[in-house]
């Protein structure tokens, strides 16, 4: 069984051992520390001067990653906690996106943003936020998360392969957590860019939900609870890549649809996905999507404040049950 | 900072008929584009850079076909002085047929070969940095040009450390013309750039000359050392804005504007060699009246094919309740 957290590590080490014009720079990313949640271990006494640990700067990084990228090269940037991706706007936004396209032709900028992100682990209101929300809608930019059944290494080949700059969220809950694992009641395929996990052996079902990666494993909780206390069958759809929103399988014949967005409510991802999907949903909808985010409030950092906030397995439920009963 | 102009005796050597032209090219290249914007032929925003034409054109053979390019908003010299493109750039500009970027980036963002502009204070030195990174020890280098309203721009200075950090090998080219849009430099920049540069150990060389071949001789073997060591340096030139901001929009005295011109290259290389600088001068004056005319005639910059990594737009599928 394999640790997200190690599998990321080891799609970084197959990555730059495959690629020899793949950098990877990044506060503290170097040995022995490896990087401030481990996920770039070895690297730097393996692949030498292509691993960098840089300067605290996280927008000059997300330049000089980009300024490789145009040179020819291609640039894996981390940004140790998500919340400080931030001070990279500019360069993000303004620069390595654009690039791809105001210059009048396709200009291929192959850099990945690497984003450990989210909350649940008491860092307090500025290293826990879920801020993908921010980076929506930005020409040339795509956003990617880790989930716990895409294949990292895949991943990277496909945001590579796309030419243009690719966020890349981690939920840092989810390092610990197993690749491809689930209990006995679900399992999961692959549809395309989006994970389909099932109940086995289930009619239609209930709801239809759809989140993120970092929020899987309290959706199935959820669901779980759901099932068994409360007779409500759930299919979950998890899309690897966030925006532009992916094709979501087989909501053609949902009953309910509810999307699921550890992000604060406002302007968020599941308000993009549900402005992607009412149009294509119009005519079968018996309801309107719902939408369960953050609250709109800073983090606190004291653990029983901080779960209030965030999206939990209890307000998930709480969620379902109001939309279908 | 106000240089008084040398004797006009003092250009030596004189400089050559190619240089001539592509200081005058320039001149009357952006002449013409202040003119064109009075006329409403042109839209948006320009900034010209008047009085400051000698700097990209002293630098242009000490940079290789290898090096990286960047500039800024005040661009349109150190594209010309580098590019013999004059027919591109205007039709950029003016979002005409044949335009250098498809009228997508106009007078601030041209990116073509190896010279690249963006519109953002200070965001192209950590580009210029990571291209540096690439570069470091081919030989070849990253040039950017900034100004001094810019090292107000943290970017500046993250950029500045991490070239320093790793040795690499970035010329900046700080073009300190006193005054950033409408602000005085004293009112916007504590201290001074060299102490700036100072701090990071970088390499900082003050130039005060407008004399291409006497700046060039000065900057070569630093140049050469950003190359070979490599290492980054800071070349600051003292220089003159004699033109407005961008258009219509110098909020400076009579009385200032007055002592910027005085130190106009232009006066001084006018009366150094009246004859020869009369009969350039009038060649690329008409060069760039039939320039301009020809692109003035051209039809609209055709809009560039969407980019294949676009999202295709979702179908409606729902079913009729």
């Amino acid at each position: 069984m394999t640790r997200v957290s190690e599998h990321l590590n080891q799609a970084l080490h197959d990555l730059m051992e495959s690629d020899p014009a793949v950098h990877l720079l990044g506060e503290d990313v170097s040995d022995p520390y490896g990087g401030a949640f481990k996920i770039t271990k070895g690297l730097s006494d393996r692949f030498g001067s292509r691993v960098r640990s840089t300067p605290l700067s996280e927008g000059a990084l997300a330049g000089v990653g980009a300024g490789l990228a145009l040179a020819g090269d291609k640039a894996v940037v981390e940004i140790m906690f998500s919340d400080f991706v931030a001070l990279a706007f500019d360069q993000i936004a303004n620069f390595a996106a654009k690039s791809t396209a105001m210059y009048g032709r396709p200009v291929p900028v192959p850099l990945i943003v690497r984003c450990p992100t989210g909350g649940n682990r008491g860092y307090g209101p500025t290293h826990s936020q879920s801020l993908q929300k921010h980076f929506i809608g930005v020409p040339g930019l795509s956003l990617f998360e880790m989930t716990p059944f895409h294949d990292a290494g895949g991943l990277f080949a496909r945001m590579f392969a796309l030419g243009r700059p690719c966020l890349f969220f981690e939920d840092k809950v989810l390092y610990t957590r197993h690749m491809y694992r689930l209990d006995d009641l679900f399992r999961f395929e692959l549809a395309g860019d989006v994970a389909r996990v099932v109940l086995d052996g289930a009619a239609e079902p209930d709801c239809t939900l759809v989140t993120h990666g970092g929020l899987v494993h309290r959706t199935l909780d959820a669901m779980r609870t759901l099932l068994l206390e409360d007779e409500l069958v759930c299919e979950l759809l998890v899309p690897a890549q966030l925006y532009p929103v992916p094709r979501l399988p087989g909501l053609e014949d949902a009953r309910h649809v509810c999307v699921i967005d550890d992000g604060g409510e406002g302007g968020s991802w599941s308000s993009e996905v549900a402005r992607v999907l009412y149009p294509r949903l119009w005519g079968g909808l018996r309801r309107p999507i719902t939408l369960v985010n953050s609250a709109d409030a800073v983090i606190p950092a004291a653990p029983h404040l901080e779960r209030g906030v965030l999206v939990q397995a209890d307000r998930i439920r709480a969620a379902v049950l109001e939309a279908v009963s | 900072m106000i240089v008084t102009a040398a004797s006009p005796q003092s250009l030596r050597p004189p400089p050559s008929d190619r240089d001539l032209r592509s200081l005058l090219l320039i001149r009357h290249f952006e002449l013409a584009l202040l003119r064109l914007f009075e006329q409403g032929a042109v839209s948006g925003t320009t900034h010209t850079c008047l009085g400051q034409e000698y700097i990209p054109v002293a630098l242009a053979p000490l940079l290789l076909d290898d090096d990286f390019v960047f500039s800024n908003h005040r661009g349109h010299g150190h594209f010309l002085a580098r590019h013999a493109e004059p027919y591109g750039l205007l039709a950029e500009i003016m979002g005409r047929e044949g335009a250098l970027c498809g009228g997508v980036g106009g007078s601030q963002h041209v990116y073509h070969r190896r010279f690249l502009s963006t519109g953002v204070q200070g965001e192209s030195l950590p580009v210029a940095t990571g291209v540096a990174l690439k570069l470091a020890g081919s030989g070849a280098l990253a040039c950017a040009y900034v100004g001094d309203g810019t090292w107000g721009e943290g970017a500046v200075y993250e950029a500045l450390n991490m070239a320093a950090l790793w040795r690499l090998p970035l010329l900046v080219v700080v073009e300190h013309n006193g005054i950033a849009q409408s602000t005085p430099t004293p009112a916007q920049l504590a201290g001074t750039i060299g102490a700036r540069a100072a701090a990071f150990g970088v390499r900082h060389h003050r130039v005060t000359s407008t004399d291409v071949e006497e700046i060039r001789s000065e900057l070569a073997p630093l140049v050469a050392a950003v190359r070979s060591e490599p290492s980054p340096l800071v070349a600051e030139f003292v220089t003159h804005r004699i033109g407005p901001h961008s258009k219509g929009d110098d909020t400076r005295s009579p009385e200032e504007i007055d002592r910027a011109r005085r130190s106009d290259w232009h006066t001084r290389y006018a009366a150094a060699d009246p004859e020869r600088f009369a009969r350039l001068d009038r060649e690329q004056q008409e060069f760039v009246d039939r320039l301009v005319a020809e692109i003035a005639a051209r039809p609209p910059a055709t809009p560039p094919a969407p980019s294949a990594s676009a999202p295709a737009p979702e179908p409606a599928t729902g079913r009729r309740p």
